[in-house]
């Protein structure tokens, strides 16, 4: 279990994201529909966005804190982050892609590799991949980076059906096996209900339902329909 | 070929690479500077590295002799150790560079503009420093242009007339580039000589445009 506080106001333009929430969870899912502002809430912990006020803290560690002007850089913070569109450096190999950003931790090359079924692609380049393959390298590059906190944009947008259950084998995997804890965003329920044990369901930059994924989703998604 | 033509092909090729690499640094810095960085100044350095490409070359040539001559503000400098510019082949590198730097820098910098943020952001989410974002991110991804842009700045080197004649004159040996030696050689009445150092000049343009649109049709 990790602890969250994500408790922050940041405002793009017209566009507030307005949360306070703090919870424990191996894994939170962000559930909404798009535009509803769970990737502005992903950036925010990874920094690429910077917050008004508040505080972001995961795991003990405080990454933002505008009381007491803490902002740790993007560098520092130690996410693993897997954009929705995965972004993996075109000009290098798979093999120099997932050891870009490589950090002594739990988890070696090999057993990556291994985890992500990824031996066979090690000297292709981005270019020539399928969206789940590169969607799974794009998973071991933010893995070997030994992360506090691994975030995941929609990670099953480019993948099909078969793909997906072994990408999701795999992540139950690091959530459990590596003890590297999750957000997730998802529009899928049934992801959701796999992956996660804490769900915030965001619309128009609010959190409007919380709850563990059983209870939660049927009626978020009614309310979404 | 004469041996006159051979002299002066190379010595245009050599002076005009010699340019190529040394706008290189400063283009390439030039270039992210403008494609990445606000600073106070900025439209001014801007229309300063476009400022070539507009002014006559002559024009470029007699501020280049004015700040490089013996007496000018850098010219004194370098005479105090020794080193001589003006009429000299360092003369030729030099306007060749100024008048190629404008070509780098556009190229360049239109390199820089295409690539994505996004990737710099994610080599910063895995530890990245900006210098190493810059080398193995930035840098690699602009490199097409950037390579296109030294050989425009190349090929712009090779055909400079204007400012070099003002700068380094046409001395037979020391300083006559092919663009130079045409005119000269036209002047003076030596018409077989001009032809053969245009066909040279024509076979050493070909080339230039040839690679420069294999690279281009290759990205």
């Amino acid at each position: 279990m990790a602890a969250f506080e994500l408790d922050f106001v940041l405002r793009q333009g017209a566009f507030v994201v307005e949360i306070a929430e703090r919870l424990d969870a191996r894994a939170l899912a962000l559930f909404g529909p798009s535009g509803s502002g769970k990737t502005t809430v992903v950036e925010a912990i990874a920094g690429l966005r910077t917050a008004q006020r508040g505080t972001i803290a995961i795991a003990g560690r405080t990454l933002y804190s505008q009381q007491r002007n803490v902002n740790v850089s993007t560098r520092e913070r130690r996410v693993g982050y897997v954009p929705q569109d995965v972004l993996l450096f075109p000009h290098l190999d798979v093999r120099s892609n997932i050891t870009y950003g490589e950090r002594p931790g739990h988890a070696s090359f090999d057993a990556v590799v291994t985890l992500l079924d990824l031996a066979g692609l090690l000297q292709r380049r981005p270019a020539s991949l399928s969206g789940g393959e590169r969607q799974r390298v794009a998973l071991a590059r933010a893995l070997m980076s030994n992360p506090d906190v691994l975030l995941l944009d929609e990670p099953m947008a480019a993948v099909d059906l078969p793909r997906r259950r072994r990408i999701l084998d795999a992540l139950l995997r690091i959530r459990d096996d590596l003890r590297v804890p999750l957000v997730y965003v998802a529009h899928s329920p049934e992801e959701v209900r796999r992956i996660a044990d804490w769900v915030l369901v965001i619309e128009s930059g609010r959190v409007t339902a919380r709850g563990a994924p059983g209870p939660l989703l049927p009626v978020a998604q009614a309310a979404a329909e | 070929m004469t041996g006159d033509a051979a002299e002066i092909a190379l010595f245009t090729a050599a002076t005009a690479t010699a340019a190529t690499l040394l706008m290189l640094v400063p283009g390439v810095a030039l270039a992210w500077l403008l494609a990445r960085r606000r600073f106070p100044g900025k439209a001014v350095v801007e229309t300063l590295v476009s400022l070539p490409l507009v002014v006559p070359p002559v024009a470029t040539g007699l501020l280049l002799l004015w700040v490089f001559g013996r007496r000018g503000p850098i010219g004194r400098l370098l005479d105090g150790i020794g080193v001589e510019v003006v009429f000299t082949w360092r003369a030729v590198v030099m306007a060749m560079a100024v008048m190629g730097l404008p070509l780098l820098v556009r190229t360049a910098r239109a390199g820089f503009e295409q690539v994505t943020r996004r990737y710099e952001q994610i080599a910063e989410t895995l530890g990245a420093g900006p210098w190493r974002i810059f080398r193995t991110v930035t840098l690699p991804l602009a490199s097409r242009n950037i390579l296109a842009g030294a050989l425009l700045g190349f090929s712009r080197a090779l055909g400079e007339f204007g400012a070099t004649i003002v700068v380094a004159g046409s001395i037979p040996g020391r300083t006559r580039t092919l663009a130079v030696g045409i005119y000269s050689y036209t002047e003076t009445g030596q018409d077989r000589q001009a032809a053969v150092l245009l066909v040279v000049s024509l076979a050493l343009a070909f080339t230039a445009v040839l690679v420069s649109n294999r690279l281009a049709g290759e990205s």
